[in-house]
């Protein structure tokens, strides 16, 4: 998956002089994670380079780009560092159009590193995209595989306007399915980690069926869609994984035709629980196929604490739990 | 409780909490402003090393001197013709302020924030920058818009919230925006823009383009943590920006104490960042021209960013919503050593021989005509009380393209 986003980078930079690329550690280095490797050498300094550690300033000085007239495509190190940017993001990125009828935008891409399981303790390991949902004017995505980052991620930096990229930071080597304990699987591995040569997209705010069934929908993203995928495996329930891609907007069309075609619904998330993008998933669900449903909603999130460091997978939603969210709601006859 | 060793000699901690020289009932003392003989400080050549001019960001540059004479080597930067254009431009700011002020009495608009005592410094910097350079301004500095051409009917548009609003409704009055006379959006937060304008002058640096930045904040709002995300990423990249702080001594009830303006000037602030910083008087027309225009050809030439102090006064409430005769003494804005920029400057002018009292006075009753004819014109589009855009409208502009979600609320809304 990383060589995907740099991949997306690299045919945005080669297509349009107005993208650039700035960050904590992306230019001569390439990123901590190594997304925006080599992109400073081939493109230049102008066009890929380091910035001070100061989130808000990232995120400001990219809002001013944009009112210029570029198309920024900055780098957070981490999603649990965004929080100085978010008055940046908030009160200025997602508004401008708005407050200015249109007179100034800031099609700004904001990426970042989203979730646990790589032991990084509370400080990199968060899911913080509900506090991006809830604001007016962003958009908020997310992929779990390869082929969705590059075309998501090329859309994101081609959209008019300001769009949260959250990466799975525990997808980036390989489809992460929350057994921890097994050797880690390479995307060469994965049908959804080849990814095609060249310029495509995925559209924003479409969902995508991750694994077609009958008997429970599973609404997730990122990271979860493959713990629900081994949780359906293990558990030998035919559920229906529902990968949303992006959140705002989001594919309620989809949502709705497989909630009506199971009856169950399982929603599922790393983050939080309580105000989490879960909790709004329940409330579409309620008000679209209420009558539909058979069993009420089960919900499998991060709890609300804060992400433990050495209580890691305790805290980490895998397949049991998945699993027997699912089995839950199969017992409701 | 623990007990204390010796070498802290056992006295409880304390803070310092900064407290003004003068409150209500006290006569007003200004005697901790550092002011400088107007002539008396050196203008270096632009390509100065900014550790060179240290002693810039302490001194304060002065042109008018108390007789009203230009003097010194920042004078002579505008003739006669260009300072009657810069009085008009003053006359008409404090003409529109004293307009919308009586509008806001008359209930035709929610909420105004004049800049009086503080024109000289919009005014003039705006005549110093090209046309298509942008501002980053704050909510005080209407005299940028004004001095652009920008106007004034559309202003007042905005301000009553009515039909013809360019910002269809949706911002507090005076929260400006015109791209095209290079006028950022006004956010009505603080502080944010400045690292934006910063920003700005990058993608134009980045585009091998030659137009520059121009941002702007309060002596209170450089305690935001926006102020400094500016300062490091304009003196690391050496962005072609001008940055302006206008020390007007209160935020709101809060003196510059606050933002620790009381220990040191606030142009010494560059220093740390080894950018080249200038203390101006903000109430001297010419001195607010040259200095700009100083910065504005460093930034042009690629010479890095420069921070100017504008040392100037807020006559007037912070909004209409203010009321300072609670947290400052009332003939406080009397005694304000540095006078009124609107007198120096006519005064200037009638010492010269360019002006007259009779010109003057024709001078600003044809300004408030044009003002009064605006204001007119505008109300027949309706005011707060009245006419409004379409309340459909403030699901458009959300983002460029209306998603589902958002055109099911419409609906819902009954549009």
């Amino acid at each position: 998956m990383v060589e995907a986003i740099r991949d997306a980078h690299i045919v945005t930079m080669e297509r349009d002089e107005r993208v650039v690329v700035f960050g904590q550690d992306v230019g001569y280095f390439g990123g901590v994670f190594r997304c925006t490797h080599g992109l400073q050498q081939r493109f230049g300094k102008d066009r890929c380079f380091d910035a001070p550690i100061n989130e808000s300033g990232i995120v400001g000085a990219a809002i001013g780009m944009a009112a210029y007239g570029l198309r920024p495509c900055v780098e957070i190190q981490f999603a649990d560092y965004v929080y100085p940017a978010y008055d940046q993001i908030v009160s200025e990125a997602a508004r401008l159009r708005h407050r200015s009828a249109g007179d100034f935008t800031a099609p700004i891409t904001i990426r970042m590193p989203t979730g646990g399981g790589i032991f990084g303790g509370q400080t990199h390991s968060q899911s913080p995209e509900a506090i991006f949902t809830h604001v007016s004017g962003l958009t908020t995505v997310i992929p779990s595989n390869p082929y969705d980052a590059k075309g998501l991620l090329i859309a994101s930096i081609n959209d008019d306007d300001p769009v949260i990229f959250l990466e799975p930071k525990r997808l980036y080597n390989g489809p992460f399915d929350g057994h921890h304990e097994r050797a880690i699987v390479p995307w060469s591995a994965h049908p959804l980690g080849e990814v095609p040569e060249g310029e495509y997209t995925v559209p924003l705010g479409v969902a995508r069926i991750h694994r077609v069934g009958s008997e429970v929908t599973v609404l997730t993203y990122g990271t979860l869609v493959h713990v629900a995928e081994a949780a359906a495996a293990e558990t030998g329930i035919d559920a229906e994984i529902i990968d949303l891609r992006s959140l705002v907007p989001l594919d309620v069309e989809t949502i709705v035709e497989s909630v009506r075609k199971t009856g169950r619904c399982v929603v599922a998330h790393e983050a939080t629980l309580t105000s989490g993008f879960g909790a709004e998933l329940c409330a579409i669900v309620q008000e679209h196929v209420l009558w539909s449903l058979e069993a009420p909603i089960a919900r499998v999130t991060g709890w609300d604490t804060p992400y433990p460091h050495a209580h890691e997978w305790d805290y980490f939603p895998g397949p049991a739990r998945v699993g027997a969210a699912m089995r839950a709601t199969l017992a409701e006859r | 409780m623990t007990e204390h060793t010796e070498d802290t000699g056992g006295q409880p901690l304390r803070l310092r909490i900064p407290e003004p020289i003068a409150r209500p009932g006290d006569p007003p003392a200004f005697r901790d402003l550092l002011i400088d003989r107007a002539g008396e400080v050196r203008r270096p050549p632009i390509d100065v090393a900014p550790a060179d001019i240290v002693d810039l960001g302490a001194d304060m540059i002065r042109v008018l001197d108390i007789r009203g004479d230009a003097v010194g080597p920042w004078a002579g930067t505008l003739d006669a013709d260009q300072l009657r254009l810069g009085l008009r431009d003053m006359l008409t700011v404090r003409a529109f302020d004293a307009r919308m002020l009586r509008a806001h009495r008359q209930g035709n608009t929610s909420f105004y924030m004049q800049s009086l005592g503080e024109e000289a410094v919009s005014c003039a910097h705006r005549r110093a920058l090209h046309p298509d350079d942008m501002c980053f301004p704050t909510y005080r500095q209407q005299g940028l818009l004004i001095t652009s051409g920008y106007p004034l009917v559309n202003m007042i548009n905005q301000i009553y919230s009515n039909s013809h609003d360019p910002l269809k409704g949706r911002q507090l009055p005076v929260m400006y925006s015109s791209k095209a006379h290079g006028f950022f959006s006004i956010s009505g937060n603080l502080g944010t823009q400045f690292i934006q304008a910063v920003g700005w002058a990058m993608g134009s640096a980045l585009s091998g383009d030659t137009r520059i930045a121009s941002a702007w904040i309060g002596d209170g709002a450089t305690a935001e943590s926006d102020f400094h995300s500016a300062m490091v990423f304009a003196s690391t990249y050496h962005a072609p920006v001008i940055l302006n702080i206008v020390n007007n001594q209160w935020a709101i009830s809060t003196f510059q104490g606050f933002a620790r303006g009381d220990s040191a000037t606030f142009a010494t602030r560059g220093h740390g960042f080894g950018i080249a910083s200038l203390r101006v008087d903000g109430n001297d027309y010419l001195a607010v021209h040259a200095v700009s225009a100083w910065a504005a050809e460093r930034a042009r030439a690629n010479l890095g960013p420069t921070l100017i102090e504008w040392v100037t006064y807020r006559v007037g409430a912070h909004s209409t919503s203010d009321d300072p005769s609670a947290y400052r003494p009332k003939d406080e804005p009397s005694t304000w050593p540095l006078g009124d920029p609107v007198e120096r400057l006519k005064n200037h002018l009638i010492r010269s021989g360019e002006w007259d009292d009779d010109r003057h006075q024709q001078c600003v009753a044809e300004i408030e005509a044009t003002i009064s004819a605006a204001a007119e014109e505008a109300e027949r589009h309706g005011t707060l009380r009245s006419e409004h855009t379409s309340p459909a409208s403030m699901f458009d502009d959300v983002f460029a393209t209306m998603p589902d979600h958002l055109r099911r609320q419409r609906e819902q809304a009954g549009f």
